[in-house]
């Protein structure tokens, strides 16, 4: 009897203080967002203007929505930016954080100094790669602590791929820009074509000059010149050229690639699957429209949400094993739910297909089967891939 | 005069006894609602109405009928009878889906980009609170004792219990990803809720605010990513529970006492709202990208008919 009693009063007694702990004490999760200031790089149009927070406004927009919800939960958020001006020392900037102990850190840098980064972080933090689209980090220099939200390039020339084996369009004129981002994203055509029965049949390096005024309309009939093809695929990163291709091509061909019909993350087009509401939540947000770097960056923070959410936790070790977990399921406009391959740290998801103001298609489309997750079908699977 | 009189009430009574029901579609693209007979399996007529018009209901003594026209920031009330506009009510921004209590006094409505309700007095057609809820609220149902509003934000993943009576939120309950539609059974027990994104019906008993169930779906031949469950209704004998399965292009069959997938009836493409009709004998479901709706027989189990109505059928109302 009295055993039961006092079993009974641990029981409310615990229950109480559970109920207290619920009520009264809330979390804090912080984040770091490191970017370094982009010296403004060459465009061919004055079109588009140059946009300096990339990414920044989409972790603005993730950190309100984590808010929002974490009003009910009592969590609350917090986003240090740090941006390192140009020329300055992003390594010293990342140590600074990780000094603070902030183990959640949203990283937009190019390629080279993520893995420096990474070499300095020594499994301290988790990072968001909001930034590289690095087929050699999903395939052989794996990085162990870094989630790359974005596509890589495997993953936009499979989908680009996909739908051409679809359109029967297999037979592609390969044209590659100067610059050697534009050389590995060549490589990632190269392999989804023989991945996907495409036969490159020509293939051009661009060595011409920059000035459309002066040279496009000569130029690219003469350079265009080759044996019959379907499509033309451009690989220029940058945009110093590509756009200059469309409607000057010798015979009348459609261009897809890096131009023309693009593969991308998120696309100002993109309307379906409510993503028309984040599309209106931005624009009044930034006052301008969403870019992949931005979509990428509010993914990473929205993940860290949905983690902290359900598991209750804030510690960057467990944030990851759930992140990794099969649990895991990111609503990311896109029809599908998004997760992370196990493997390499790699978000599955969709790849947008679109032309300047229409959204074509969104592979993997039907019919690309796969065992365990048709998103596996774009980029690089498990059995493809030295990272555990 | 008198003559007059006595043709146009017969002409009424002819009217009313040839139509059994008539149910309301609205249609999201074509800026208009469709008018059909489902008895004949006709359409009507389509009557424009105002822009992008979604979430449709019938009030309570079945006089009005009230549409969101989220594009005009508004929620029209049309005189069921004659579909004559009596009034605009102040909805907030971009009104979706909305709820009406069962006394027909007040009004729901979500307002997805704002994240919060928008509380509607019927009488006075005024707006008199807004509340604050989860990212992006989308499903909105009133308990049948009026004491719940329960709203579903698809980006928070939350349902939201709310006190009808305070309108403050009381209590959440996390869900899977991406919450749609939620349905109150007739008893107020249980609260059935879809969600898109994870493909699952969870039922949550309303005194514990807990899932205590989590029903998945599989179609031989059919990828689970086109398994995205949007609305959801529960018979009022608790028998059946019925699931529209988005590009499934399906709808599930539901038992409501095992909680088991009994069939899965095909209807049109994307299939996204359900109603019954006032007897329960038919179940009507828009198909959005077929561009039509479907008739189900509910004592058979069987879809009889299919009738096109316009562009991008979104919701249906049913007026007895």
């Amino acid at each position: 009897m009295l055993t039961r009693l006092f079993a009974g009063f641990i029981f409310i007694f615990s229950l109480v203080y559970c109920i207290n702990i619920l009520a009264s004490e809330s979390q804090e999760i912080k984040i770091a967002y490191l970017t370094q200031k982009q010296q403004v790089p060459a465009a061919l149009s004055n079109l588009a203007p140059f946009i300096e927070d990339k990414g920044l406004q989409g972790a603005l927009l993730g950190l309100k929505d984590n808010n929002t919800t974490g009003q009910f939960t009592q969590q609350n958020y917090f986003l240090e930016q740090v941006i390192v001006p140009i020329g300055g020392d992003v390594k010293q900037a990342f140590s600074q954080i990780l000094k603070q102990g902030i183990q959640l850190v949203i990283v937009n840098l190019p390629a080279q100094q993520l893995v420096e980064l990474h070499q300095l972080n020594n499994n301290q933090a988790l990072l968001f790669d909001v930034a590289t689209r690095t087929d050699a980090f999903r395939k052989n220099q794996c990085l162990a602590d870094v989630l790359h939200i974005l596509p890589s390039r495997a993953m936009r020339a499979d989908a680009l791929a996909q739908y051409m084996l679809k359109k029967r369009w297999n037979r592609w004129f390969l044209v590659i820009g100067n610059t050697a981002e534009d050389a590995l994203y060549a490589q990632a055509i190269k392999r989804s074509a023989k991945r996907f029965g495409m036969k490159i049949v020509a293939e051009k390096k661009w060595l011409h000059t920059y000035d459309a005024r002066r040279t496009a309309q000569s130029d690219i009939p003469v350079f265009t010149q080759v044996d019959d093809y379907d499509v033309l695929v451009v690989a220029d990163e940058q945009g110093l050229f590509g756009e200059y291709i469309s409607y000057r091509t010798w015979l009348p061909r459609l261009v897809i690639g890096t131009q023309g019909l693009i593969a991308t993350a998120w696309h100002p087009a993109h309307e379906q699957w409510g993503a028309v509401q984040i599309q209106n939540r931005f624009k009044a947000l930034a006052e301008r429209q969403m870019q992949e770097q931005d979509y990428a960056a509010y993914l990473a923070i929205r993940a860290i949400g949905e983690a902290v959410t359900r598991i209750k936790a804030v510690g960057a070790a467990t944030i990851k094993a759930y992140l990794l977990s099969e649990r895991f399921k990111l609503q990311g406009y896109k029809g599908r739910p998004l997760s992370f391959r196990d493997w390499n740290g790699q978000l599955r998801q969709p790849v947008l297909l679109a032309a300047p103001t229409s959204l074509v298609t969104a592979p993997p489309l039907e019919g690309f089967l796969h065992p365990q997750n048709e998103l596996d079908t774009l980029g690089y699977d498990r059995s493809e891939t030295q990272c555990q | 005069m008198n003559a007059k009189l006595l043709l146009s009430s017969v002409l009424l009574i002819v009217a009313t006894t040839s139509v059994a029901e008539t149910i309301f579609v609205s249609l999201e693209k074509d800026n208009a609602i469709a008018v059909v007979d489902p008895i004949a399996g006709k359409l009507i007529k389509t009557v424009n109405i105002g822009q992008r018009p979604r979430g449709i209901k019938i009030s309570p003594d079945g006089q009005s009928l009230y549409i969101a026209t989220s594009d005009d920031d508004t929620v029209l009330e049309l005189d069921a009878n004659t579909l004559a506009v009596k009034s605009k009510l102040p909805s907030g921004e971009d009104p979706e889906t909305f709820a009406i209590n069962s006394l027909g006094t007040r009004m729901y409505v979500s307002n997805e980009d704002d994240n919060q309700i928008t509380v509607i007095d019927l009488q006075s057609k005024k707006a008199i609170a807004t509340i604050a809820v989860g990212v992006e609220p989308e499903g909105i149902a009133v308990s049948p004792d009026n004491q719940w509003i329960v709203s579903a934000s698809e980006t928070t993943n939350m349902v939201h219990w709310i006190d009808a009576n305070t309108h403050e939120i009381k209590a959440n309950t996390l869900v899977d990803p991406r919450p749609r539609a939620l349905s109150f059974s007739a008893d107020g027990r249980e609260l059935w809720v879809t969600s898109e994104i994870d493909g699952t019906l969870m039922v949550i008993d309303v005194a514990t605010k807990e899932i205590t169930q989590r029903i998945n779906f599989a179609v031989p031949g059919l990828g689970q990513d086109k398994i995205q469950p949007v609305g959801v209704v529960v018979d009022d004998i608790h028998q059946w529970a019925y699931v529209a399965l988005g590009p499934a292009n399906r709808v599930a069959v539901v038992n409501a006492q095992t909680y088991q997938v009994e069939k899965y009836l095909l209807v049109g493409a994307r299939v996204w709202n359900l109603a019954f009709s006032p007897d329960q004998l038919r179940l009507y479901t828009t198909n959005g990208v077929s561009h039509d709706i479907s008739i189900i027989d509910l004592a058979e189990h069987k879809v009889t008919k299919s009738i096109a109505v316009g562009r991008y059928p979104w919701g249906v109302a049913v007026k007895p």
